[in-house]
């Protein structure tokens, strides 16, 4: 008895630790989570803590301005459209990539790896006008696709260097033995590559779809102006330059859009569970 | 009607053509003879990845270098000069300063931290709500983490009663304390600054280095505790090298994303007060000045300054190969 107690007295610093860490980060988020349920002319009158001196002013209005915007349904299923392929399409061609980049032999394979990551740093920016350019001469410009291959070309480089490092610590003893199994290149990849490297899938599919759901650039320059494909961030940026210096109601509109990506986050963390390899690795 | 089409495409038809175009190139790499198969096979493998690169960033990654030498609206070829002016105009030399204190500050701040809580976290129950927590930032967009940050950042005259967090605290526990505009003071904008950008990715690094620690077989911690490793020791000794690679991945992540960092600086202080960055300059110089020779020259110099972390990876992945 006094021995658990002893050893829950020692984690107490590790709580303590965590505590303070989660309280800091929490403060900004909390402040703005409080400051959506103000109404708008308080926010930027008095901190956000006061609200809990009586006499309380919590209101709705925030959330209502922000979902009853025009266009606000239909942009939140054009966000779904655009999100759900431009994660898996990046992150499908990066497993292949990453398999090919540490497992098949290949002239030039560092220094095509070292460009890829390279890529890293190319600003986006520069990048808009000559895509634009082309995407006008051959009709792409305000469709998903166009917007589905640039999303996956811009994230490409990141989930190359990451499942890289994955695919590339598998143990070796694994694909020699499927291939003595007379396993195909496509099986070892499905069947050995895929299931072994899912933690860094799942954190690659919790970045990407966060990335493209929160984007507003790269939308705004490949889609134009037209409200029948624009997404969730497109249709509140109107909305707050609509209403002149509206920003109050940016504080509803960031809970509103963080929903989904949380709830990718909530349901990926099974995948984040020690013993995946378990089994796979003899010894 | 074209809207279920659509979803149908998205749902079913993006996943089965990536399965079903690995399925068609072996099936054609089967019917021709081994050898030729096993040459043409890893290009095949690559093939997807390198089109949407080539198209979507080497094409203009290229165009970017040749413009570099050219003047503001691109016409004429104009040598050195845009990177002369790089080096050596003052509003530069400090964003370069100040890139670099972003460099040592984020980078450290966000992958230390990042790895404190997905080692820590890994040890209690309550770990999901924790992680939660320190990932939440990366889900609000940079417009409304600006608007908060300057809630937070907020200052009235002392005497007054303060509106942002940091100073209403720091006024009601020391009733002398002289609140500060976190923002404006040019001894601590910087820091500031930065701080949102660590609270803004720490969640980053925690999910990478958590799927990295989740990987670590449990045995191998067990049998380090059984021969009497005290906690530290097996951190240490056990999950650091074994994390390392990741460690390196996620340590690169964040010092490109250092030497592109835009948006924190752009929606808190737009570079103004000391606080410019080199990617918020290429931005002015972009869409305020018009001069796209000065922007890619900007471009370039943070694809070069890049390189030496590039040989360290290159390097690293060829241990890798080596030893596994």
């Amino acid at each position: 008895m006094s021995d658990r107690l002893q050893r829950a007295l020692g984690r107490i610093p590790l709580h303590l630790v965590l505590l303070l860490i989660v309280l800091i980060w929490l403060v900004p988020s909390f402040g703005l989570l409080v400051s959506s349920f103000r109404p708008a002319e308080a926010i930027s009158s008095s901190g956000w803590w006061t609200v809990f001196d009586p006499p309380t002013e919590f209101t709705l209005d925030l959330y209502e301005e922000a979902l009853t915007a025009q266009n606000m349904g239909r942009s939140f299923i054009n966000s779904l459209f655009i999100t759900i392929p431009a994660t898996i399409i990046p992150i499908m061609a990066a497993a292949f990539a990453a398999y090919a980049f540490a497992w098949l032999e290949f002239p030039g394979r560092n220094i095509l790896f070292t460009l890829v990551v390279g890529l890293l740093v190319v600003p986006l920016q520069l990048t808009f006008i000559p895509i634009l350019q082309l995407y006008n001469r051959v009709g792409m410009t305000g469709t998903f696709v166009g917007l589905w291959l640039a999303h996956a070309a811009y994230g490409m480089p990141f989930a190359v260097y990451l499942l890289r490092n994955s695919v590339g610590g598998l143990p070796r003893d694994l694909f020699e033995s499927a291939y003595l199994d007379g396993a195909s290149s496509f099986d070892i990849f499905y069947r050995i590559v895929l299931p072994l490297v899912v933690p860094a899938i799942a954190s690659l599919v919790i970045f990407q779809f966060l990335w493209v759901w929160n984007d507003l650039l790269v939308a705004l320059i490949f889609l134009g102006g037209n409200p029948s494909v624009a997404p969730m961030t497109v249709t509140i940026a109107n909305l707050v330059n609509s209403l002149g210096g509206g920003w109050q109601v940016l504080t509803a509109a960031a809970f509103i859009s963080m929903a989904l990506p949380l709830l990718v986050f909530f349901s990926l963390q099974r995948y984040f569970v020690r013993g995946i390899l378990a089994g796979s690795v003899k010894g | 009607m074209d809207r279920i089409i659509l979803g149908l495409v998205v749902v079913v038809g993006v996943p089965a053509a990536t399965v079903g175009y690995v399925w068609a190139f072996e099936w054609v790499l089967g019917r021709m003879s081994y050898t030729a198969a096993a040459k043409i096979r890893p290009w095949l493998w690559l093939l997807p990845a390198f089109v949407l690169l080539a198209f979507y960033l080497i094409y203009p990654g290229l165009n970017t270098i040749r413009i570099s030498f050219m003047d503001a609206r691109s016409t004429e070829y104009v040598g050195m000069d845009n990177y002369q002016f790089a080096f050596t105009d003052p509003a530069m030399l400090t964003a370069f300063k100040n890139n670099l204190l972003w460099l040592v500050f984020f980078t450290g701040g966000t992958v230390i931290l990042g790895l404190v809580v997905a080692v820590l976290s890994d040890r209690v129950r309550y770990e999901t709500l924790v992680k939660a927590i320190i990932f939440l930032p990366m889900a609000i967009s940079y417009v409304a983490a600006g608007v908060i940050w300057k809630l937070v950042y907020d200052f009235q005259p002392a005497g007054q009663p303060q509106t942002g967090v940091i100073n209403a605290l720091l006024v009601s526990i020391f009733p002398n304390f002289e609140p500060k505009a976190w923002l404006f003071n040019t001894s601590f904008n910087n820091p500031a600054l930065i701080f949102v950008g660590v609270w803004m990715w720490t969640g980053f690094c925690m999910v990478v280095l958590s799927g990295a620690l989740k990987g670590i077989p449990q045995e191998l911690l067990e049998a380090a505790r059984v021969d009497g490793a005290t906690e530290w020791q097996v951190f240490r000794g056990v999950i650091l090298p074994l994390m390392a690679s990741t460690i390196v991945v996620v340590t690169t992540t964040m010092v490109i994303n250092v030497l592109k960092i835009f948006d924190i600086v752009y929606v808190m202080t737009n570079g103004l007060l000391g606080t410019e960055v080199v990617a918020n300059r290429m931005y002015k110089e972009m869409f305020n000045f018009r001069h796209y020779g000065r922007a890619s020259a900007l471009a370039v110099v943070l694809l070069l300054a890049t390189l030496p972390v590039m040989i360290v990876n290159v390097r690293r992945f060829q241990r890798q190969e080596e030893i596994r």
